[in-house]
């Protein structure tokens, strides 16, 4: 099942929102007036895009159709090309469809360090585990470390998928320093000659400033054996999170260097706009999605689907 | 980002103050700001536009249009629309007198439902109920583990099942009744992370409802959603009528619309917050504070209630006496950093005073936290001796602090011409009446105190009074004039 139809099924269980695509909403032979286009800028913000996105794409409708009559194709592809603009960006990162590794970084030689981050309850262990797996399947070998020595049971909740997985976990006991975890996991990788080493981290809010202290800190004792990891630090958001989401990027960014974002659950009726106004200000671009509660529900991002699926049926 | 929503108000209305006039169309413009506030702080979509609305109509009245400041009476009003919309408070949570109380918990996955039970476990227990937990997460690996040792912090039983063999709703049945049997007062379901839109999860969630009947439904929710908490919130009220809503992770720099959304959609009152990850760390929800969180106007009333919680009032008596009496050391003035750090990042305090959200944008990049890191290193490299009397520092012991602290001899200069230009500042502000002091700590503001690049040096005082030590002051001019008339006449002499 490709990522639209996923995308698909999940949309289809949303009853309220977007079911109506631009199609609906404009009509042949109506005249695109304000009161229309007001209307669509709704529907914009109610994916949480923000209202500085939103009003830039409904500004770009009203000088390029307004007071016109509605040519439906027009006014879709003038959506459709401007959202899939501001998500593509212009740093030439491209989702190869058949390639689901494709918009991870390698590294050189030795194993590729993928950093995982995000604030409480995103799903950064169960992004993991669906990472891991897709890893996997493309016959990779991958070594975790459980750096979320803080949360009761986090640690158990990643050694249950380590095992569920089978790949090799490092860990150590609750309440200890992220960062040796993070340490002896590169080391481990190295010894054990894993492609990818994915670390683990506790969820923390981006206004701890400590606590982002502590991100800092794990990347830089895992560069002691590897200059240049972590190859990639993802962030991974909730699709429900609003406007906070530029906040999380912004501070998550500083910390880490954050390379792209896993957005997670969007099988529900979010529809995680806010990672256009991220990619628009930030510049860092989703790379995979979660979409279920199962292992193999990780896809590759999609600009043309996501925006599709933004206004799907 | 919006920091403060008077100011951008002020803006839209200081165009036409120019002519004199206010008008109904200027107020409706006005009111574009506080839709964009709004929709920015992630109040959903529809609940924007009623509440738009319905805050025109009151502002369109005489008192706006004729009012010096429109932006400030508008902004009156729309802080008590919000505050009468997410009001009434309820804080109870209906446990009965005697007899059992079922407390169930419900939310989306990642909302913080497991913190959230140990909290109200921890809650209840200070005030002296017996709760029990109960495990009824079967799908989340090591939920269950999570709630052992949550229960195990805060002393109360657990209860649990082997997820391979048993169900949710066998789980809370069971749970009740052991609950019974071992004389618990209040049971508290942690029941699954599940989506809105995910039907048999919703009907099992129904299940639980219906056998075990109870007495309080709790929506847990994530402050930071966006525009898709009424969609859930909706599907949830529906599905169980909820008693009350808890908001979690009100401890970021989230603005909290979703607080605003649920309320309206749903109607049920917001019963708690969550704003820390310790288990202490659930307050009772006000909806003025959280007005004006939602409008970005500072919180001074919470801040207030943080710092009574973090320092020692007896200390804080003492050392306002030693200012008073200008006996403040650098050992008391490390202590009081200390304390300012136990309440957050810089950045939030000052977000916190009404009038300084602005203040922190100007900021930017800069990082008040690592010069306050600096400085405490450089106090920490004097021996208690100095810290007591600054003035024993020479060069020699100058260069070995700098050395200690890893600095430039002048930085531990700068700090030691700083600290003597604040006693005298203090020692000034002790003496004035409340308003005066507040006064002054804008002006200190204004004068870069926040700023770690600019000097705080010492000003000089003048006032309509004359200097404040008078009696010097005149030894000093007498002196003077001596002085001048002696270089008189030596310059008659020659």
């Amino acid at each position: 099942m490709g990522l639209f139809d996923k995308l698909k099924r999940g949309l289809e269980k949303t009853k309220q929102i977007l079911r109506t695509d631009v199609r609906d909403l404009f009509r042949s032979g109506q005249i695109l007036d304000d009161s229309l286009l007001q209307d669509f800028e709704a529907r914009l913000i109610r994916t949480d895009m923000g209202v500085t996105a939103a009003g830039r794409i409904t500004a770009r409708l009203r000088a390029d159709h307004g007071g016109r009559t509605v040519d439906v194709d027009a006014v879709w592809k003038t959506v459709r090309d401007e959202m899939i603009d501001l998500l593509k960006g212009t740093d030439g990162i491209r989702w190869d469809l058949s390639n689901p590794l494709s918009p991870i970084m390698k590294a050189a030689s030795g194993p590729t360090v993928i950093l995982v981050a995000g604030v409480n309850g995103v799903g950064k262990t169960t992004s993991i585990a669906k990472l891991t797996n897709l890893l996997m399947k493309n016959g990779h070998k991958v070594v975790l470390a459980a750096g979320d020595t803080f949360r009761a049971a986090a640690v158990e909740q990643l050694t249950m998928w380590s095992e569920r997985l089978g790949c090799p976990i490092v860990r150590k006991e609750s309440n200890s320093d992220p960062a040796a975890v993070a340490f002896e996991g590169v080391q481990k990788a190295v010894e054990t000659g894993a492609d990818y080493l994915i670390v683990d981290t506790a969820g923390r809010l981006q206004t701890q400033k400590n606590l982002m202290d502590e991100l800092e800190k794990i990347r830089r004792v895992m560069r002691k054996i590897i200059p240049d990891a972590p190859h990639e630090s993802l962030l991974v958001l909730d699709a429900t999170t609003g406007q906070n989401g530029l906040s999380q990027a912004k501070s998550f960014s500083q910390a880490i260097g954050c390379t792209g974002l896993i957005l997670s659950k969007l099988d529900g009726t979010a529809r995680g706009g806010v990672v256009v106004a991220i990619r628009q200000e930030m510049g860092f671009p989703v790379k995979y999605i979660g979409v279920g509660e199962q292992v193999d529900d990780l896809e590759l991002f999609d600009p043309e689907g996501f925006v599709d699926a933004l206004f799907a049926k | 980002m919006f920091e403060n929503i008077t100011q951008s108000l002020g803006k839209a209305f200081s165009a036409f103050r120019g002519t004199g006039k206010i008008t109904e169309s200027n107020i409706r413009d006005g009111m574009q700001q506080v839709r964009t506030a709004l929709l920015e702080a992630d109040v959903a979509y529809d609940v924007v536009q009623d509440f738009v609305k319905r805050a025109t109509e009151e502002a369109i009245g005489e008192k706006v249009l004729k009012s010096l400041r429109p932006e400030e009476q508008i902004v009156g009003i729309v802080h008590q629309q919000l505050i009468d919309l997410m009001g009434p408070v309820d804080h109870s949570l209906a446990i009965k007198r005697d007899g059992i109380s079922i407390i169930m918990m419900c939310g989306l996955q990642g909302s913080g439902k497991t913190t959230t039970c140990g909290k109200l476990a921890r809650r209840l227990k200070e005030a002296g109920h017996s709760p029990f937990l109960v495990a009824a997460d079967l799908q989340r690996p090591a939920a269950i583990e999570q709630l052992k040792v949550i229960g195990g912090q805060v002393g109360c039983p657990v209860y649990a099942e082997d997820p391979k063999t048993s169900n949710p709703v066998q789980v809370c049945k069971n749970g009740v009744k052991e609950a019974k049997r071992v004389g618990a007062k209040v049971v508290i379901l942690d029941t699954a992370g599940r989506l809105h839109v995910d039907a048999a999860l919703m009907k099992e969630l129904q299940q639980i409802d219906s056998s075990v009947a109870p007495d309080q439904a709790l929506l847990v929710c994530d402050a930071m959603t966006g525009q898709d908490a009424v969609n859930s919130a909706k599907a949830f009220n529906d599905a169980l009528e909820l008693d009350g809503v808890i908001l979690t992770k009100l401890d970021g720099d989230t603005r909290g619309g979703a607080a605003l959304s649920v309320k309206a959609v749903t109607g049920v009152p917001i019963k708690f917050i969550g704003v820390g990850e310790q288990l202490d760390r659930l307050e009772e929800f006000h909806p003025d504070r959280m007005a004006g969180r939602i409008l970005g106007m500072g919180d001074i009333v919470s801040l207030f209630e943080k710092a009574q919680k973090e320092f020692d009032e007896e200390d804080m008596l003492r050392q306002q006496e030693k200012m008073q009496q200008g006996k403040f050391t650098l050992e008391d003035f490390r202590k009081q950093m200390r304390q300012i750090k136990k309440l957050g990042s810089m950045r939030e305090i000052m977000k916190m005073i009404p009038g300084m959200g602005a203040i922190v944008d100007q900021m930017g990049d800069l990082n008040p936290e690592d010069d306050m890191r600096r400085i405490e290193g450089i106090i920490n490299s004097m021996t208690p001796k100095e810290r007591q009397n600054p003035d024993v520092i020479d060069r020699g012991r100058r260069n070995r602090i700098a050395c200690g602290s890893g600095v430039q001899p002048a930085d531990v200069n700068k700090l030691l011409k700083d600290f003597s230009a604040m006693g005298k500042m203090m020692q000034g502000m002790s003496s004035m009446g409340l308003r005066d002091r507040m006064r002054a700590v804008k002006g200190m503001a204004d004068g870069g105190f926040m700023n770690p690049g600019a000097e705080l040096m010492e000003k000089k005082m003048r006032s309509t009074r004359g200097p404040l030590n008078q009696d010097e002051a005149r030894e000093k001019k007498k002196k003077q004039k001596k002085e001048a008339q002696k270089a008189k006449k030596r310059n008659r002499k020659k």
